[in-house]
């Protein structure tokens, strides 16, 4: 096995020592930040393979000590190292997710993997990846083999809602928000930008579409999934038949058995506006969650509306929306949170913490009433996500 | 065969030159890849395409195709032509 990106034991945290742990993905490296339990005490580890573009970090939940990686370089393909030792050291994959490969040529190749999901308490080797362009993947080796996971891949349906490299986000089409239903491995999400919302009820032999109440850009065909565009779906941990989607065309809901998403972004100051990428969901109260607004005008500029961001907070499950900016920039900031760059922790009260694109990583203890800088001057931050280690 | 290792893949095979054999350029990348596992996925898509960046030299002369015949007296060079920021 190679062993990329190895640490010095020095540099590395006891296991003994419980607390936080934020895992801080960027274009050009991964970085840790190891707290306390108080959360005010951070230690930076990092960069981890610096260089490489990292699309997502994760520690498994359910061992909280599997750490898995998704690195590329401008000119090595993708590949998802794994450690558990919390990055003293990395192994690379022995089968990274790839596409089978097209008898008669001109088949699709993953330029990177782009989500992790762990997958069920119930699977405990079982992980989720998700690919630009658009693929889903699996793992029943805690990350060191993947294959093709359901048949959208190569079904023609999913394919055409897929649509060429060319319909997808800027650097690429991509699968993301793998859901595993914590009452039942065999029911599954995924969203698709663009390609619309799915969802499995017998452990991917079969998806089907879940875009009803969604909106599109105006002049497309709301019924057909390849014009659908989620940016970002969670499902609430104290109530999974709650989902909350930050959608590019609106903050949405959807309670399960319903079929049909209402967007609750309406109820958002018509200055700001409810466009956006990350979405995130209250541990423990279905009715509060926070999204991150950015400007989805005219050229989409992608920054903070005015240069004055803001995180938006509901209570009441999107009736109504709070400004939380005390303590970040009042203007001149034109920075934005993508979608995978923002997560809550599940302290009382609970932490929120979000990286920039202007490579700054931001937290806050009270859920969202004051914020501060954890850290500057880091690479553009791709994905933040928070641990309990 | 000698073969010549670029920067960005030294972390397989922690060292720019070394020994590979086959009797095409696909069969020396299988054996790149059997004594340093993942390298090849770095430099060939699941299609077997060469990735973007990624060229290959043999004797001094660019290499596209995979087929390409070798003999143990080749040399081989895999360069990586960096660009971007």
């Amino acid at each position: 096995m190679t062993h990329h990106g190895e640490k010095p034991a020095s540099e590395t945290m006891p296991s003994s020592d419980r607390g936080m742990v934020i895992l801080v993905a960027t274009r050009k490296g991964a970085w840790l930040y190891h707290g306390d339990a108080r959360r005010e005490n951070w230690r930076v580890d990092g960069p981890h393979f610096l260089g490489h573009a990292i699309h997502h970090l994760v520690l498994d939940p359910r061992d909280r000590r599997t750490l898995l990686a998704a690195a590329k370089t401008g000119h090595l393909g993708p590949t998802v190292f794994r450690s558990t030792d919390f990055g003293r050291s990395w192994q690379e994959a022995a089968r990274p997710p790839a596409f089978a490969k097209a008898p008669e040529g001109g088949g699709r190749a993953v330029d990177h993997t782009f989500w992790l999901t762990p997958g069920h308490a119930r699977e405990p080797d079982t992980w989720y990846a998700g690919t630009s362009p658009q693929g889903l993947f699996r793992s029943e080796d805690g990350g060191q083999t993947w294959d093709p996971f359901s048949h959208i891949n190569d079904d023609a349906q999913y394919r055409a809602w897929m649509g060429t490299v060319q319909d997808g986000t800027p650097d690429g089409p991509k699968l993301h928000s793998i859901i595993v239903d914590p009452r039942d491995p065999a029911h599954l999400y995924f969203g698709m930008s663009g390609g619309g919302v799915h969802e499995s009820l017998d452990g991917g032999k079969t998806f089907a579409p879940l875009v009803k109440g969604l909106e599109v850009v105006e002049g497309f065909d709301v019924a057909d999934p390849a014009f659908h565009d989620p940016h970002c779906l969670r499902m609430c941990p104290t109530d999974p038949d709650r989902l909350y989607q930050q959608n590019h065309c609106g903050i949405y809901r959807l309670d399960r058995p319903s079929d049909t998403w209402r967007r609750i972004g309406k109820a958002m100051p018509k200055e700001v506006g409810d466009i956006g990428f990350p979405m995130v969901v209250h541990p423990r109260n279905a009715q509060v969650a926070w999204v991150f607004p950015m400007d989805g005008q005219s050229v989409w500029p992608r920054v903070s509306p005015d240069g004055k961001p803001a995180a938006y907070v509901t209570r009441d499950g999107g009736e109504t929306w709070q400004r939380l900016a005390a303590g970040l920039p009042a203007t001149q900031a034109w920075w934005t949170v993508k979608r995978q760059a923002m997560g809550a922790d599940a302290a009382d009260p609970v932490g929120l913490y979000f990286g920039t694109t202007g490579g700054e990583l931001w937290m806050s203890r009270d859920e969202g009433a004051q914020w501060s800088c954890l850290a500057r001057h880091l690479p553009e931050i791709y994905a933040v996500e928070v641990a309990a280690t | 065969m000698k073969v010549s290792i670029p920067t960005p893949l030294l972390s397989y095979t922690q060292k720019s030159e070394v020994e590979a054999s086959g009797a095409s350029l696909a069969e020396m990348m299988h054996d790149l890849d059997r004594q340093f596992p993942g390298i090849r996925f770095r430099t060939i898509d699941e299609q077997d395409r060469l990735r973007p960046h990624v060229r290959f030299f043999v004797n001094g002369k660019q290499v596209f195709d995979l087929t390409q015949p070798l003999r143990e007296t080749d040399a081989v060079a895999i360069v990586q032509a960096l660009s971007g920021g």
